[in-house]
């Protein structure tokens, strides 16, 4: 064909190749400037909201207001229980969540055998992350407040997270354990070790740093949450604090905690946005800044984590 | 590169004594067959040599020694494994971690774990509940010696094994095979991820090594077969096609098929 032949006689001119690839470049430089504007869309947006944030949220910032509980005077409100509460919260989520999520992925990567089942069980659990939030505000409604009477407690709460955030560590957990290479696992058993031992001294530690990112993801998704708590009864306005897990008495030691009402910090700044006192809006500010902070906090000690376990393993 | 070796084999004064027998045995993946009425003996303190073109079936009859195929699904023995002289046991009969305890393996790509030198070796000691830090040292110790790897590691075992260069690593994973003592040491194609330096010393370690240890080898190289076999087993499509002493299947095939792959008219 004559056609074809001429285009493909423009393989070898010098000026088709250089108008081809001035063409190219185009396109090139086209997308890099379309990626910076998106970059900064993005990045002026958050300065932009964490600035105003600051702005409004600083004068409040201070120690009164960390250790006052809320108030219907806004000079005299605080978020001692909001603050006190989050960290209880996640903390039942986490001593529920990370076990069971890793005990979960393990059994789902290793041990549970590869059919049918196993690819339901994991569209599902893959779907589970997705559900919007409020169904597990639903669901623990139902479970945990009427069938297992556990009340409108930190408890509840704990699980009910846990129950959010499950499939992120479950999904991530797979994932990391999924990613050692064969030849590590076919080493193992090949100097006589068990399953078991094979997971344990090799898989599961050469994986940790991929199932803490789950973990941090999952932990930081919790700290925010607001729409489950608020379906299973969080106060919007409490005042004092529950009973504290270290006692001066024998034992020592006090569960009570768990039974205890509770409020959390996006709730807090919720209750303090709706009300018409502008006051309220510097103190929701404020209470912004610091729910901002407990995140990084928490994220910030998982990365350490995740650095500490990385650098302990060199491939 | 190394010399051709001893090829002396089965004299008068020196009898051979069997340290495993593979008797009929047939492997199916998933149905297909791969291994087609296998028998094979492998001679104690003996290097035996599996060649054969890629797809043969080399790799997959000595993955059956340490019951590899036994972590995938739908993988199956016929016939039998018997391993030891004395009172043989049928492998294939036994649990997988116990035949793992005694015959040991080096891969194609060197394998190291990403912990230690020294937990490296120890970790074959470590999965049968030994902990005791004199015996550990000990042995760690007497496996680098016998892996030519001592003397170039001996002031750096805490450092990962990961660290070392391709063929140290591979020495590294050959001192782990021979921490715990095994009775037959598995090599599957370990040379094919080296340069040619690395191949000479991992070569001559095979040579020193089969006066302690049983050795049964799977190489694409037929000149690593001569330098360093004693017996040959050539395969093709599944089968075993010829065995004999090396310089036998080497000089004077009597199979047609072994003499055209041995003489690289195809493979």
């Amino acid at each position: 064909m004559p056609s074809q032949q001429k285009i493909l006689n423009t393989l070898r001119n010098p000026i088709a190749i250089a108008a081809s690839i001035q063409n190219r470049k185009r396109w090139e430089q086209f997308f890099i400037v379309l990626g910076w504007f998106s970059l900064l869309v993005a990045l002026l947006t958050l300065v932009f909201l964490v600035s105003d944030l600051f702005l409004r949220g600083l004068p409040m910032l201070n120690w009164k207001f960390f250790t006052s509980p809320p108030s219907s005077d806004p000079e005299e409100a605080g978020i001692l229980t909001a603050w006190v509460g989050s960290l209880l919260v996640i903390f039942v989520t986490a001593v529920v969540a990370i076990p069971l999520g890793i005990a979960a992925g393990i059994y789902l990567e290793e041990y549970a055998p590869k059919n049918w089942l196993l690819d339901f069980i994991e569209v599902n659990i893959t779907n589970l992350a997705g559900v919007p939030s409020i169904i597990y505000g639903l669901l623990a409604l139902g479970f945990f407040v009427y069938i297992l009477k556990w009340g409108e407690s930190i408890l509840t709460a704990g699980f009910t997270l846990a129950l959010l955030i499950l499939p992120v560590v479950i999904v991530t957990t797979r994932e990391s354990l999924r990613a050692i290479p064969q030849g590590i696992r076919e080493a193992a058993y090949a100097v006589g070790s068990s399953r078991w031992q094979m997971i344990a001294d090799h898989v599961l530690p050469y994986s940790m740093g991929g199932i803490l990112t789950g973990i941090i993801v999952g932990i930081s998704r919790a700290i925010g949450e607001t729409a489950p708590l608020i379906t299973i009864g969080a106060l919007t306005f409490i005042t004092f604090l529950p009973e504290p897990p270290i006692q001066s008495e024998f034992p020592y030691i006090s569960f009570k905690w768990i039974w205890a009402p509770f409020t959390v910090l996006p709730i807090q700044m919720f209750n303090w946005v709706s009300r018409p006192q502008e006051a309220f809006q510097v103190n929701a500010a404020a209470a912004g800044i610091i729910l901002l902070v407990l995140t990084l906090a928490v994220n910030g000690t998982a990365i350490y984590l995740r650095y500490r376990f990385r650098k302990s393993i060199k491939w | 590169m190394v010399k051709p070796t001893d090829s002396v084999v089965a004299t008068e004064n020196e009898p051979l004594k069997k340290m495993a027998q593979v008797r009929n045995l047939n492997f199916y993946y998933s149905g297909k067959l791969a291994l087609k009425n296998i028998n094979l003996p492998v001679y104690e303190k003996k290097v035996t040599a599996l060649i054969g073109p890629s797809g043969c079936g080399k790799t997959t009859l000595l993955r059956s020694f340490n019951r590899m195929h036994d972590l995938y699904p739908g993988n199956r023995y016929e016939g039998e494994i018997w391993l030891g002289d004395e009172n043989p046991r049928n492998l294939l009969q036994m649990d997988p971690i116990e035949v793992r305890m005694q015959i040991g393996m080096v891969f194609q790509k060197p394998n190291p774990f990403p912990k230690s030198i020294y937990e490296n070796i120890a970790y074959g000691l470590r999965v049968r509940g030994i902990n005791n830090r004199a015996i550990l040292d000990e042995v760690v110790e007497r496996s680098l010696r016998s892996a030519a790897l001592w003397d170039e590691v001996k002031d750096r075992l805490k450092e990962p094994g990961t660290a070392l260069s391709g063929g140290q690593q591979q020495r590294l994973c050959i001192a782990r095979a021979l921490a715990t003592d095994p009775a037959i040491i598995l090599f599957d194609e370990p040379t094919s991820a080296l340069d040619p330096i690395a191949t000479v010393s991992i070569e001559n370690l095979i040579v020193e090594l089969k006066d302690q240890v049983t050795i049964l080898i799977v190489t694409h190289n037929m000149q690593q077969a001569i330098r360093i076999s004693q017996f040959t087993a050539f395969m093709y499509l599944g089968e075993i096609v010829e065995y004999n002493d090396t310089m036998s299947i080497f000089t004077k095939p009597v199979e047609q098929k072994t003499a055209d792959y041995v003489s690289g008219r195809f493979g």
